[in-house]
């Protein structure tokens, strides 16, 4: 396949970035979108010129760390898809991709389609978890947990933390990511003690950071790699405003 | 050098609660002068740094991900292996203990192992209280499966993303503790060397992998979780990132390296698709639950897999292992099918695949059952191959995906060097010569939640009179400037070949002669022939760019340059045990049906290379195994 | 605040259905009561009440700072719009009597003339301004969280248009109602109208009927009410259902049943009647 590419390069988070066109001729449709890129990258470095800088690392679709925004979409085309599980094989011989990184102020560019993500985990931070120190947990089926309740955690935590809900937002908001993990420890026992505690301060750090506000479009559900439900969002919505009612 | 493994006296169920109450202790008022290193954030760092924050250590943290959530245990599918016994089917400690030991085809350390086994069950716990979400049955109890190479179900799991959801509560850990300021975070940095002053571990020098700078970091002590180095493959199941170049430094500052050929390929991957392919995707081993492994009866048989009749089928694992059949371990059903392809039976365009069918699950339980299992998995295979393994069945073949060996440590997990310690996979421990299913997760959380917090006591008690030493200290500089010549050395080469051409060459030697069999001829000759990579890498690589900011080549260019290094090193490893065992199997040393010939008579011990200098033979030391609680009988799954 | 079982309210428990208990408007009172009660062992009154408001608002972190608090006034003001838009088409489908506007002109005297109707008018122009000014607030903020666009934006596949263009459509409604008002709110309340009077009943009614007629028979006028329902249409299908989300009323049973409301009702219904009624007295005109 032959396939023209649109990359945006930037050489870091300093100086102004620009699209630059590059054509590949040999593109196989068995291969994955980012060894794609490495063959580009491998083709650019003996041309003696700059590799495009991205993120990736398992390659599998779960660490969450590859972040295209390709031909206008979050990963690409196909839903419930990570940037490294694309496979050239959706796209058509002759086709012109663009590619940029995630565009969001709470995302600074790196470089290249490289972009910081750490403002989720400051959000994490500021209370993600369940307080509980090794060694003082009790036996592990000392509490029963229905096993809808288990599953609808489970498929919170699915979260995979790769931006993808806030790069497609067009309001660039997190409220699908912070719920996830709020909705995870809100649908568990465990996570009953610091139920309102955890979601003023995680919506308190995701606001200062700088995200949109949630206008339910409801992209990020679609876009979600991971496909993490609105009902999510609705949950963090009522748990927040029962929190400040209460305390 | 003597090899002293500090394993404590007594009755081996007795040696770590005894220990434990005896080592000593920092109190707290010491503990918030005393600083640690942990570098890597996967299921052992994550864990210790966050525990070690917990008691009030210190915590100075490091990944080179851009952030600790993305750590390579997060790709873990199966599950986590625990002596619960909530199966009610005989499972115990010591059997634990003893599957781990057999498992690991007797070449492990008992002491080791049944610590292991012991902690292994307030692991889960510790995870549910997390807010970990594993499977549950019905009435809200959880739930286990059986995994290979055992014959009870003591695996916990959460759908086919255990160690996802392990990782994120390790990683919630974590973040506890950052939140209160007890760790210090540094994503995207990248351990470029250890510094050692007056023969103890104080610091590491890290490479700011945004702005490119090179920075000292001072700790009392340092506790390495850098994982495995299957990368030296090119490829691997491991994430792009996963490297040698942490334990390689340590290893070249004097920490031996035990068992570096020991190396684990797993069974259920998908097969390679081309030389565009970056890297290898596996297929959860619990797959072979359900699934049956065949090939056609015919060589060269090209007829679809649907439109070949049972009676042609060669379901040759139920053949040769009627007791465990397709729940063999690994290395035995890696090798089999290894046998079959070469043999001319493989499928697909490539040949080297064979199939794995649940046709006969879905006739059986019915679709919806499969999918409820396996669902995750058959869509990444489906996302992969653009094949439907409801309708086809899959194509598998064996990949690197797991590294037993790694550096020595002793039973405190500290290697040769004081103050210097390796947990999870980048330590030799647990796995012997073959890791069992489910026990990769296990040990990573054992060593990081339970096991180093209270051994690295046993060290840093000496120190409280140390005050932080400087970072302007020779030692620092001496090993910064170490750092700074090599990066400056690899940039100002300028040749003509990226960093992957040199990858690619090596991954395919090593595979070759030291991947699934290896024999002395071809050993010998892949060490020649790593030395020519070695020398073409630093006379034609090219690294672009500057070195003053993100650089991603450069990143590639350092770790190949430690993999080209230990590549020869595992050659030397492999070279040396004539025998075959687990995951080393010398064509030499094997039954007449094919299985590896142990020698326990000669090579019952654990081999720890020191390294001498560049371009020098690395020597040999052993710790001998000494098996009071398990009987050594040939590995037997038939 | 631990309901495992809320038998006050089985049905809504089942509704909304959390681990620790639900989120019924019996909870909620009773959590509001419940921390009054604590602060003054009297009973709660309208004070406490305020003052607590005041408390959710006030504090650097307040609900009312936050974005969800922010979302949580989009949602209330829209659905309390939502509601008197109801009201208001039901009282002007009078229009269509056929009496000469006798209904219709009794019904605005008593939209004008009845103390309670008057308060909650002037509720509803605190909250349309309240709308409008949170939602002019929100975007400008959104506008922040990402400064530079993508060059290529394709979100035709993950969400509707209308959810997508809510502040522009809403701009249109809001210059709708500017318009709307002057014509007849401000012509009721401060105009010279011509008064008329019914058999057997002493009120003189000012005569709205003739008004709304006669502003109806110009074409241009029609059409832009005709155009302005359509904005109200997009707006409605998407606010309506977005109202409850926004509070936390999201459940995989009854959602779908909003969303039906919300695009029949309000998305086609509401708008097609108020529609009707320019289209109606124009082609009569004619």
């Amino acid at each position: 396949m032959k396939i023209t590419l649109k990359v945006w390069r930037q050489q870091n988070g300093k100086t102004p970035g620009e699209f630059k066109t590059y054509q590949l001729n040999d593109v196989s449709e068995d291969m994955s979108f980012l060894e794609m890129f490495d063959i580009l990258n491998d083709d650019l470095v003996r041309k003696q010129d700059e590799p495009v800088a991205f993120d990736h690392d398992c390659r599998e679709g779960i660490c969450g760390m590859c972040s295209m925004y390709i031909n206008g979409r979050a990963h690409g085309p196909m839903t419930g898809t990570t940037t490294c599980q694309l496979h050239m094989r959706h796209f058509k011989d002759g086709d012109t991709i663009v590619v940029e990184p995630w565009r969001a102020t709470a995302f600074p560019i790196i470089k290249d389609l490289m972009v910081d993500r750490s403002a989720f985990d400051r959000v994490i931070q500021a209370g993600g978890f369940v307080s509980v120190n090794t060694g003082n947990a009790v036996d592990a089926n000392s509490v029963p947990i229905p096993k809808q309740d288990a599953d609808k955690a489970f498929d919170a935590a699915a979260c995979i933390g790769c931006g993808a809900c806030v790069a497609t937002c067009k309001n660039a908001s997190a409220m699908l990511f912070v719920s996830a993990k709020v909705s995870q420890l809100a649908l568990l026992p465990q996570g009953q003690p610091e139920r309102h505690i955890r979601v003023k301060k995680m919506v308190e750090i995701m606001d200062a950071e700088g995200f949109g506000n949630c206008t339910n479009t409801g992209a990020c559900e679609v876009e979600c790699p991971k496909e993490i439900s609105l009902e999510n969002i609705a949950r963090m919505n009522r748990d927040y405003l029962v929190a400040n009612i209460a305390d | 050098m003597k090899l002293d493994a500090k394993i404590p006296e007594g009755a081996i169920a007795d040696k770590w609660t005894k220990y434990k109450a005896t080592i000593p202790l920092v109190n707290p008022a010491n503990k918030r002068h005393i600083e640690v290193i942990v570098v890597g954030t996967g299921l052992a760092g994550a864990a210790a740094a966050a525990t070690l924050g917990e008691m009030g250590y210190k915590v100075k943290a490091f990944c080179f991900q851009d952030s600790p959530r993305r750590a390579h245990s997060i790709a873990a599918q199966g599950g986590i292996n625990a002596a619960k016994n909530y199966s009610n089917d005989g499972d115990s400690v010591h059997r634990l203990f003893y599957d781990t030991i057999k498992g690991g085809d007797y070449r492990s350390r008992e002491a080791n192992v049944h610590r292991l086994a012991e902690v292994s069950t307030a692991i889960i716990d510790q995870c549910v209280a997390q807010g970990v979400p594993f499977a549950r049955e019905y009435g809200g109890l959880l739930d286990n499966r059986s995994f290979g190479g055992v014959q009870v179900s003591r695996t916990f799991y959460a759908r086919g993303q255990t160690g996802q959801q392990l990782l994120l509560g390790a990683y919630s850990a974590l973040s506890r503790q950052i939140g209160r300021k007890q760790v210090d975070m540094f994503s995207r940095h990248e351990m470029l060397d250890v510094v050692i002053i007056d023969g103890k571990a104080r610091g590491i020098i890290a490479r700011n992998l945004v702005t490119g700078e090179i920075e000292r970091h001072f700790g009392h002590a340092v506790v390495l979780a850098t994982g495995g180095y299957g990368n030296v493959f090119f490829l691997s199941t491991n994430a792009m990132g996963s490297n040698v170049t942490s334990i390689w430094k340590a290893h070249k500052k004097g920490a031996l390296f035990g068992n570096p050929c020991f190396t684990q390929i797993h069974p259920t991957c998908i097969p390679v698709s081309g030389d565009h392919q970056s890297k290898l995707t596996l297929m959860s081993e619990s797959l072979r639950n359900d699934g049956r492994i065949w090939v056609p009866k015919k060589q060269n048989d090209t007829r679809k897999a649907v439109d070949i009749p049972e009676e042609e089928r060669d379901y040759y694992l139920e053949r040769r292992y009627p007791a465990f059949g397709n729940l063999v371990p690994r290395d035995i059903a890696s090798r089999a099918a290894k046998e079959r392809c070469d043999a001319g039976y493989g499928v697909g365009t490539s040949k080297m695949a064979v199939y794995l069918d649940f046709s006969d699950s879905i006739n059986r339980l019915g679709k919806k059952v499969i999918e409820a299992r396996y669902g995750n998995l058959f869509e990444i295979y489906e996302k992969i191959t653009g094949e439907d393994p409801y309708t086809m069945p899959m194509r598998i073949y064996p990949a690197v995906h797991y590294t037993m060996g790694g550096l020595w440590v002793d039973y405190n997990l500290m290697t040769t060097i004081p103050g210097l310690y390796a947990t999870g996979e980048c330590n030799f421990s647990d796995h012997g010569a073959n890791r069992l299913g489910a026990s990769a997760l296990m040990q990573g959380l054992a060593d990081g939640y339970f096991v180093l917090p209270i051994t690295i006591g046993e060290f840093l008690s000496k120190d409280i009179q140390t005050k932080a030493i400087p970072t302007d200290h020779p030692e620092f500089e001496k090993a910064e400037r170490e750092v700074k010549e090599k990066i400056s050395r690899m940039m100002s080469i300028n040749g003509t070949q990226p960093v992957d051409h040199f990858h690619k060459q090596l991954g395919k030697v090593i595979w070759e002669y030291c991947g699934m069999s290896r024999s002395a001829e071809g050993l010998q000759k892949a060490k020649k022939m790593v030395q020519e990579i070695r020398a073409d890498f630093w006379k034609n690589v090219r690294v672009p760019g500057k070195a003053d900011g993100m650089n991603p080549e450069l990143e590639k260019a350092l770790r190949v340059a430690d993999f080209i290094e230990l590549g020869e090193l595992m050659i030397d490893d492999a070279y040396s045990r004539n025998e075959s065992c687990g995951g080393h199997f010398r064509e030499e040393y094997q039954t007449e049906d094919g299985e590896a010939l142990r020698d326990d008579n000669n090579y019952a011990y654990v081999s720890a290379w020191e390294y001498k200098g560049e371009n020098e033979q690395s020597v040999l030391h052993k710790e001998e195994l000494i098996f009071e609680n398990v009987k050594l009988v040939q590995r037997s799954y038939k | 605040m631990n309901y495992w079982y809320c038998l006050k309210c089985l049905y809504f428990r089942s509704v909304f259905y959390e681990p620790d208990g639900c989120l019924c408007v019996y909870n909620l009172v009773m959590i509001l009561l419940q921390r009054d009660l604590q602060r003054t062992p009297s009973v709660a009154t309208f004070a406490h009440l305020t003052n607590s408001l005041k408390h959710m608002s006030t504090v650097s972190t307040g609900l009312f700072r936050s974005s969800l608090g922010r979302k949580y006034l989009m949602a209330l003001s829209g659905l309390f719009l939502c509601t008197f838009l109801i009201v208001h088409l039901i009282g002007n489908l009078q229009l269509f009597a056929g009496d000469g506007g006798q209904a219709f002109n009794v019904y605005s005297y008593f939209m004008t003339h009845n103390p309670l109707i008057k308060i909650v008018a002037y509720v509803n122009y605190a909250f349309i301004l309240l709308h409008v000014f949170d939602g002019l607030y929100l975007t400008m903020q959104n506008r922040k969280a990402r400064p530079q666009g993508y060059a290529k934006v394709d979100q035709s596949k993950s969400s509707t248009w209308s959810s997508r263009n809510m502040g522009i459509l809403g701009t249109l409604i809001l210059v709708f109602l500017i318009v709307h008002m002057r014509t007849f709110w401000f012509e009721m309340k401060f105009g010279n109208m011509p008064v008329i009077s019914y058999d057997g009943d002493p009120i003189q009614y000012k005569d709205m009927y003739v008004v709304v007629v006669e502003a109806f028979e110009q074409a241009w006028y029609s059409a832009l009410y005709v155009i302005s329902m359509f904005a109200l249409a997009f707006h409605l299908y998407h606010g309506f259902q977005s109202g409850f989300q926004s509070i936390g009323l999201n459940h995989h049973r009854y959602t779908p049943t909003i969303k039906s409301v919300g695009t029949f009702l309000f998305g086609i219904l509401i708008p097609a009647l108020f529609a009707a009624m320019p289209i109606f007295f124009y082609i009569k005109s004619l």
